[in-house]
């Protein structure tokens, strides 16, 4: 059992939990992820690690309430206990290489492209945030990502906060004003990885992308998770869940991610009460 | 001496209806009453040779156990059988008895060798129906205060904790599931080995004083060497067994609806999906093709069935001869109305708007045996046609978990990802690593992991006592 040791809302899609879990924050670093299940009927979803302290043994996630597993976990509230967490998994980001970054996050995606950010600005380099949301009521972690970056740049779909404009509209002009990254990292919705990563390989810039599929151990032992990178299949649990955007079949992607669609929904309206 | 019941054949195992049994998910054999053991085991001649012992992998005195139950006294047959065996329950259900010690059974030359498996069941449920069960389980007499860890709890760990904690040592069973118990409670599904069974395998096992932990991804939480160096255990067991699954690598095999076995039977059976009170799903659709001819093809498929798929197809590219699945489970399948395509190939998945509609295949003939005494499968020329299926589950096999091979510096493996360890000790390259199993040996039996857990309990005992 894991202790919830602090809930807040982010906005009112997105929860952040910051969990008990010492043998978890001993180890990971940014990029890595952890399962868990809310219950013994519950399902095992994966969730990548937003911030730890190895110290005081915690690890935090950032959710967005979509399915009947995250509005299960939203019921938990602080001391309240999360049945099973493990961790960390997958294999941590690469920083080698780096020097002029840009950080697109889009929606959740920011959630774990803060943690990416804060360790790379630490570690000296120029690092350019762009986050993309659908308005600015779902607007989060803004203080923080000024905080650790060398420029911060907000975009929303409707203008109601930022710029208004996608996160790809704002790359392709700091790419021609003459930004020079050598490398971006994309993590957001599917289709805005693909987006971004058409747009820097024009440019022919090294891209990196964060995988969320559908998984159920997270060790490699089901195959759930599978993609397809440069025409080989590989598996994200292990073999990511960083990638080259470059190589990454996102398309197939998206059809996966639509496995259980009809069921998922039906199980989160059945938990929501809504008919 | 008892009467000798000179009957040529087995006293039937009573079983499920097939036309009911496909439709639920509870175990299909039902299990012998006391009047038919005492009938079976008056089978036994009790040969002095004890033919049936060299058959089995961990050395149970078979001849011993049959006798006590033929004579009535079931607590002595359990304690006979617990000598070598600590897992009787689950052995006596998914052992291929019949290419084990049921082989060499005299009684087999002019009929069917005794039921050792059946009895062995009857012996263990016996005493797991007992209420005090867990409460009688007899606890180490010795102490020897050294930390012994042991990776996995499938058959491999379970039987090494066991025999380690009984020597006295103080054993922790490290699991990356949310259960213990391993390929029995995520691959095996409960028609063929009830997941209770297990649990109370598992409870008697800490009431030892085995202790377990879970969620513990060893490799990622905490290495071998931090277990070893820095939570002082001076001995390591590996039985991580071979949890990956191989895809056949053709196209259209990342559709949406093609399933390796592992995850449609993790789905099913350590997550519950075939039970609507829990929340992990499912989809099989109408018609469901299983690619493989093992056990873990034939569980895949009965519980596609269950689940209620319309039509359940076994594509298999060699003829039923060659199949490695045993003869018991083949049987169950074809009773329970999986339709058999033998000597056919998949080429490729045939998929609509990302979801699977069919599978292309070809048809195969066995060619003359060559050097290795095996015919291989060739293809018939201008045989493909199209299988109309709407999921595919790939049953063609598993792989080692690279995990602990990748995290651990200076542990030998083979071109095939196995650990190499020594065939007699279980010793690997790093002297305080011990493995066995499936993560050595790839994807085998249940029993054979047993047994090299026991081996290596033995060599580490041997190891730690100089």
């Amino acid at each position: 059992m894991y202790r919830i040791l602090e809930r807040k809302d982010l906005n009112s899609d997105v929860v952040y939990m910051k969990v008990d879990a010492p043998a978890v924050a001993k180890k990971c670093e940014p990029g890595q992820f952890i399962i868990l299940r809310v219950d013994e009927t519950g399902e095992r979803i994966p969730l990548t690690i937003s911030d730890y302290n190895r110290e005081e043994g915690w690890v935090s996630i950032i959710f967005q309430k979509v399915g009947k597993t995250t509005y299960l976990l939203d019921t938990l509230q602080q001391g309240d206990y999360i049945l099973d967490f493990v961790g960390p998994l997958g294999i941590a980001s690469h920083t080698d290489n780096m020097s002029r970054v840009c950080v697109v996050g889009g929606g959740l995606g920011c959630a774990i492209a803060y943690p990416q950010a804060k360790k790379l600005f630490g570690m000296g380099l120029h690092v350019d945030i762009i986050a993309g949301f659908r308005n600015k009521s779902l607007v989060f972690l803004e203080k923080e990502m000024k905080k650790h970056s060398t420029n911060y740049y907000l975009m929303t779909d409707d203008g109601s906060a930022g710029e208004k404009g996608l996160v790809t509209k704002k790359l392709k002009e700091l790419i021609e004003g003459g930004a020079n990254y050598d490398t971006v990292i994309a993590i957001g919705p599917v289709v805005m990885m693909k987006y971004v990563s058409l747009l820097t390989k024009e440019h022919n810039i090294k891209t990196i992308v964060s995988m969320n599929p559908i998984m159920i151990d997270g060790t490699g032992m089901c195959g759930g998770c599978r993609l397809t990178v440069d025409g080989q299949t590989k598996f994200a649990c292990v073999d990511g869940p960083d990638f080259d955007g470059h190589k990454v079949d996102f398309d197939g992607i998206m059809q996966r991610l639509s496995m259980y669609k009809e069921q998922e929904k039906h199980k989160c309206n059945l938990f929501r009460g809504i008919e | 001496m008892a009467k000798i019941n000179m009957t040529p054949e087995k006293t039937k195992m009573p079983e499920q209806n097939p036309d009911i049994r496909n439709r639920n998910f509870l175990e299909v054999a039902t299990g012998y009453t006391p009047e038919m053991a005492q009938e079976e085991a008056m089978r036994c001649l009790n040969c002095k040779h004890k033919p049936c012992v060299s058959g089995c992998p961990v050395n149970v005195d078979i001849p011993a156990f049959i006798q006590s139950v033929a004579q009535g006294d079931i607590e002595k047959a359990y304690e006979i059988i617990t000598k070598t065996n600590s897992l009787p329950a689950i052995c006596g259900r998914v052992c291929p008895q019949e290419t084990q010690c049921e082989l060499p059974c005299v009684r087999g030359i002019k009929g069917e060798p005794v039921a050792i498996g059946r009895l062995e069941r009857y012996v263990a449920d016996y005493m797991l129906a007992k209420e005090t069960f867990i409460a009688d389980t007899p606890k180490p007499t010795v102490k020897k205060n050294k930390k012994v860890a042991v990776i996995g709890s499938g058959p491999a760990g379970l039987t090494a904790a066991s025999d380690l904690c009984d020597m006295g040592y103080d054993v922790t069973i490290f699991e990356a599931l949310h259960r213990a118990g391993g390929v029995l409670v995520y691959g095996i599904p409960e028609f063929r080995l009830p997941e209770s069974i297990v649990e109370k395998e598992i409870e008697r096992l800490k009431a030892k004083g085995v202790c377990i932990e879970l969620n513990m991804v060893i490799g990622k939480t905490i290495s071998i060497q931090e277990l070893h160096e820095e939570e002082g255990f001076e001995a390591i067991f590996v039985g991580t067994g071979a949890g990956l699954p191989n895809f056949m690598n053709i196209p259209g095999e990342n559709l949406n609806g093609v399933f390796s076995a592992n995850e449609f039977l993790t789905r099913v059976n350590l997550m519950k999906a075939y039970d609507p009170s829990y929340d992990t799903p499912i989809y099989f659709g109408s018609h469901v093709a299983v690619v493989g001819g093992g056990n873990v093809a034939m569980d895949a498929a009965r519980a596609a069935k269950r689940l209620g798929a319309e039509q359940v197809y076994i594509v298999y590219r060699r003829s039923e001869q060659e199949m490695p699945a045993r003869a018991e489970e083949v049987h169950h399948a074809k009773e329970e109305g999986i339709e058999f395509r033998l000597l056919t190939n998949p080429t490729k998945i045939l998929g609509e708007t990302g979801w699977v509609t069919g599978m292309e295949c070809v048809r195969m003939q066995l060619s003359e045996p060559g050097p290795d005494g095996r015919r291989r499968p060739v293809v018939i020329p201008g045989s493909e046609y199209v299988l109309k299926t709407t999921s595919v589950i790939m049953a063609i096999g598993t792989s080692p978990n690279p995990l602990i091979k990748s995290t651990t510096e200076g542990l030998e493996t083979n071109k095939w990802g196995c650990i190499v360890a020594d065939e007699e000790t279980g010793q690997t390259s790093i002297p305080y690593i011990f493995a066995g199993g499936d993560a050595v040996t790839g994807a085998a039996t249940v029993i054979l992991a047993m047994g090299a857990g026991k081996k290596a309990a033995a060599a580490i005992d041997k190891y730690l006592d100089k």
